[in-house]
């Protein structure tokens, strides 16, 4: 870890954080007894007059930070505190920038900016200034009677600051607000965010911003905390020392950017089991039974494969993303797919192509499919229980809900969907197995190809 | 300076129009006040069950009126109960589920059956005016009209996207501000596309009911379905066109002077990031936008109406401290609610009991007759169903295949869609009655004038919308016409035939217990069916068997609505949608 970079954090006492969370926790009760943690008992400060990130990869919980610490959101367990009183019985002065940018299309850029003064009883005259002089400060003067949806989106997201500015929040909240535009408008965007925060135009004492982006973390922030997930919980936190306005391209900046890969990447330190409560089984997702599928497409791990064949066999998996123009919520999936399939392994912040790996690379099509459905069958399970069930049974189909049903134990409504999405796209891809979307099931492939032979000759 | 004096025309009329157009508002406003004072005392006079009607042309436009100004309360009275019904269901997890069930259920009850009992209860609760009677027929039109408006709601509701519910939540709205400026207009656009279907709902009901008898007791009520009914009893053929022109008349007037702008309207109100390139427009909103009475003044009356509320809202607790969601626990029921609910529930506890002691009395025989009718309706419904998709499926997809003939045809299907089926029964009526057919095929016809229509102009959108590059591969490959039938008109079409389907089937449901009985001239037309055994024991007041034949018939399109419409829409909606 550089040392002129970052420093880690020394615990300030607790009277001088604005919001200061006491080990919250997010977890879901599921009807067998079981729970599905999503965030494990994390304690967070946000502290006056800096701007704070909050990094990670997806399912790592950022967003469910976030709405926790706003107090949109009721912690499972443990506190959020506004000023030392427990927010859900405080006056809370907060705004939040949404990654969609939420704004009412129905309302002109003006209505949009005053409504939150409206539910606070501004008067009519006073609300118009206000907000005009918001609209003025973000640069949208003479946009106040258009409609969003007549603006580019990063006009939109201007009228969200506007928004969120207008009534001076003490904590400004941002839940990856510049994700949704383009590369350029963004960049305009955070430079010009920085400037209203530094010449303090800006009437907020701190900024708590959500991202997936590693280098927009490190350009803005003051301090990063790293999550980690399975469940969410802090991986590192630490303060960056880089003085303002940073150059992307000097070093400490791409050695900080480099080291939070590392991180990122690195075998997670098993984050501190959450102590079972009586009477309910908590389930730590490591220690389940299904491994969790990284959300990629075979063509992508295929993809990342050769190009990390072409560059030597190993790299580094910053360099990786920058040359794929990723970011690590693109990236990492992949990553973690080829290392589940043992096609490769990480090593210090390294990605290094294994034997299987290698031969897969360089295969052609069709041997590339047949080296996938072995390392497939190898190495996760629940393709391996889906292709066994087709052969077993005599019609040579099996009901898709069966497997949803095993997997509801240990996943999130949303995430059972996404993880049979993702065997499925495997599966059809290493031809294991194929899934009949009308039918809902699933079926051997020759056993699908024969019905077809039998269908046509039928008529 | 230069372009002011080019542009001096323009600038003359943008200047004179809107007082042209302020007058004339001012002009309809008074006449609607004189109107509504006028019925007012009409309202509150003495009840008179027959108001004479007259079959001359004359007197048409005022029971045009009349008619109109029942849907319209009635419109208005559903639309508010649509809007608490669905909001109450949106936000309170626990009876939910309870609320939606009961809904689908209210759904499928023919309008009809719900005359007799509606009628008679109003008439006691307002004893002493006209408005007992009349509100028993409002009522009726209001069954007619609101189930599918509260669905919308509801539905509409559920689906706001959840930043959206963050931003209002975190910016600290009240209730009253966020369903003004967050669940109200996201819900407009389906609200204004089901009131269409709903005020075609009334008029339906509306044609039936001004007009019936119930035992021994005649109600007649002076209106447009009376006036109809009147003519086709006596005969006569001017008066019934007449009726009938006016009837088109008010469907196209309702059409061009309501809908449209308000579609037009709606638009703004489209949830969607960029800008669509075709939109809906209309010149009447054009000329009432250009008014400054009507862009100012409703504007500035809501503003000053509504700043105190705000002031006074935003030193409440909802508006100073954000209630933490939870998304793990379940939401309270207000105890307001739980009265509410076990009121609701021991009335419907004694209604069940006193329906089962009612049915006590139905004798063997009258079962086998009901059940034997039951089975009569429903092949006739089925029946209708296939022959209008018979002949619907080919000429739509001939016409939504032609362009130039769609934009003709299809807002003519359209208004037909929109025209009562009850208003075309006495013409049929009458013609059968020349041929000297009887009601047992003739209910058949009655029906698919009822419901032809949907399915026609649902197939034509339906056509229209298979892209065109399909066209194309079908052509490249020399596709043979049973190929290009089956492979890509038919899945193309499908969803929509499906939603025109499903609506037809309501429609002939509803169609049969008005079809297969009537009076003309003097005579009763009858067949067997479970229309006309609700129909008849209106007339003989045998709540007994109407009780019945409401629950058989109900019974009958709920299971059809599960076991088939719900399954081919959900096959429509995942497999055989053109879109992503």
């Amino acid at each position: 870890m550089p040392e002129t970079a970052t420093e880690k954090i020394v615990r300030k006492p607790a009277a001088e954080s604005i919001i200061r969370a006491e080990k919250i926790e997010k977890y879901y009760a599921q009807p067998s007894q079981n729970r599905i943690q999503v965030i494990s008992a994390t304690d967070l400060e946000i502290v006056p007059g800096e701007i704070l990130a909050l990094l990670g990869p997806s399912g790592s919980g950022k967003s469910t930070m976030l709405r926790m610490l706003t107090g949109l959101s009721r912690p499972s367990a443990g506190q959020v505190y506004w000023h030392g009183q427990p927010i859900g019985d405080t006056e809370v002065n907060v705004s939040i920038v949404f990654q969609g940018f939420a704004l009412f299309p129905w309302l002109t850029v003006l209505e949009n900016v005053e409504a939150p003064l409206q539910a606070r009883g501004v008067s009519a005259e006073e609300r118009r200034q206000r907000s005009m002089r918001m609209l003025d400060t973000v640069g949208l003067d003479g946009f106040e009677a258009a409609y969003p949806k007549e603006l580019s989106g990063g006009m939109r997201q201007r009228v969200g600051f506007a928004r969120a500015l207008v009534v001076e929040p003490e904590v400004l909240f941002m839940d990856e607000p510049f994700s949704a535009l383009d590369v350029l408008t963004a960049e305009n965007l955070r430079s010009e965010l920085l400037e209203l925060w530094a010449n303090k135009t800006m009437p907020t004492q701190a900024v708590f911003l959500v991202t997936h982006n590693i280098e927009e973390a490190v350009l803005l922030a003051d301090r990063i905390i790293v999550l980690g997930r399975n469940p969410g919980h802090i991986r590192t936190d630490f303060r960056v020392q880089i003085p303002q306005p940073r150059d992307r391209k000097s070093e400490p900046f791409t050695q900080l950017v480099d080291y939070i890969y590392k991180v990122l990447t690195q075998p997670d330190v098993p984050a501190p089991a959450p102590e079972p409560l009586a009477g309910s089984r908590v389930r730590d997702q490591r220690q389940m039974h299904y491994q969790m599928l990284p959300h990629a497409r075979p063509g992508g791990i295929a993809g990342l494969l050769e190009l990390l064949l072409d560059k030597g066999g190993r790299d580094d998996i910053y360099r990786l993303a920058n040359d794929l123009a990723f970011e690590i919520d693109d990236l990492l999936p992949i990553v973690d797919a080829a290392q589940l399939l043992g096609f490769l392994t990480i090593e210090e912040g390294d990605a290094v192509i294994t034997e299987s790996g290698a031969d897969f690379a360089n295969s052609e099509i069709l041997r590339q499919k047949e080296l996938f459905r072995d390392a497939a069958v190898r190495n996760i399970l629940l393709l391996r229980q889906i292709r066994r069930a087709v052969e077993t049974k005599s019609d040579h189909t099996v009901p898709e809900e069966f497997f949803l049903d095993m997997l509801d134990e240990q996943f999130s409504e949303e995430e059972t969907q996404r993880q049979m999405e993702t065997a499925i796209a495997w599966g059809r891809y290493a031809e294991l197995f194929d899934y009949d979307a009308g039918r809902r099931r699933f079926v051997l492939p020759d056993a699908l190809e024969e019905e077809a032979t039998a269908g046509e000759e039928a008529t | 300076m230069k372009l002011q004096h080019t542009l001096a025309r323009s600038l003359v009329a943008v200047r004179t129009w809107p007082f042209v157009i302020d007058l004339g508002l001012a002009c309809c406003a008074l006449a609607l006040f004189a109107a509504f004072v006028h019925t007012g005392e009409y309202w509150m006079g003495r009840p008179v069950p027959v108001v004479p009607i007259s079959t001359s042309i004359w007197a048409l436009p005022v029971y045009a009126f009349n008619s109109i100004f029942r849907i319209a309360i009635a419109y208005f009275l559903s639309l508010i109960f649509a809007v608490t019904y669905g909001y109450t269901a949106a936000y309170n997890p626990r009876i939910e589920a309870w609320m939606i069930a009961l809904l689908d259920i209210l759904q499928s009850i023919p309008v009809l059956s719900f005359l007799p009992p509606v009628v008679l209860a109003m008439v006691a609760l307002i004893p002493g005016h006209q408005l007992g009677i009349e509100m028993g027929v409002i009522l009726l039109i209001f069954t007619g009209q609101v189930w599918n408006l509260a669905f919308s709601f509801y539905s509409s509701i559920k689906t706001i996207p959840r930043e959206m519910i963050e931003a209002s939540r975190v910016y600290r709205f009240s209730a009253w501000q966020r369903f003004w400026q967050l669940e109200m207009p996201y819900a407009a656009i389906g609200l204004v596309w089901n009131s269409i279907v709903s005020v075609a709902g009334g008029w339906f009901a509306l044609i039936a009911c001004e007009m019936f008898t119930m035992g021994d007791r005649n109600f007649q009520l002076p209106g447009l379905g009376s006036y109809l009914q009147t003519a086709t009893i006596e005969g006569n053929l001017g008066a019934l066109f007449a009726g009938f022109a006016a009837m088109i008349l008010i469907v196209v007037a309702t059409d061009q002077l309501v809908w449209r702008p308000l579609i037009a309207w709606s638009d703004k109100f489209k949830f969607e990031q960029v800008e669509a390139a075709d939109r809906v427009t209309s010149p009447i909103l054009a000329l009432l936008q250009r008014s400054r009475v009507f862009t100012t003044v409703p504007g500035r009356v809501w503003t000053s109406l509504e700043e105190p509320i705000y002031r006074r809202l935003s030193r409440t607790r909802e508006c100073r401290v954000i209630q933490p969601s939870d998304d793990s626990v379940r939401g309270r029921v207000p105890p307001g609610l739980w009265v509410l609910a076990v009121a609701l529930l021991s009335a419907a506890a004694w209604g069940g009991a006193q329906a089962v002691l009612m049915l006590h009395t139905i004798t063997w025989p009258e079962l086998r007759l009901l059940l034997e009718s039951a089975v009569a309706t429903f092949l006739r419904v089925v029946a209708a169903l296939l022959i209008s998709a018979a002949w619907t499926i080919p000429v739509g997809v001939a016409i939504g295949l032609t362009p130039r003939l769609a934009r003709v045809v299809q807002p003519l299907a359209q208004v037909l869609a929109s025209i009562p089926a009850t208003a075309f029964f006495p013409i049929l009526l009458i013609g059968l009655v020349k041929i000297g057919g009887g009601l047992g095929i003739g209910s058949i016809a009655l029906m698919l004038l009822g419901t032809q229509w949907y399915i026609l102009f649902n197939v034509i959108a339906g056509a229209m919308s298979i892209p065109s590059d399909l066209h194309e591969v079908a052509q490249i490959f020399h596709f043979t016409r049973w190929q290009r039938w089956t492979r890509l008109i038919l899945p193309g079409i499908f969803p929509y035939l499906i939603t025109g389907m499903v609506t037809a089937s309501g429609g002939a449901w509803n169609a049969s217990v008005f079809a297969e009985y009537s009076h003309l001239q003097d005579r009763t037309l009858q067949t067997i069916g479970l229309g006309a055994q609700i129909d008849a024991a209106t007339d003989n007041g045998q709540f007994p068997i109407l009780l019945l034949a409401t629950i058989l018939i109900s019974l009958m399109v709920v299971t059809m609505n599960r076991l088939v419409w719900r399954k081919l829409y959900r096959l429509a909606e995942t497999r055989y949608k053109l879109e992503g």
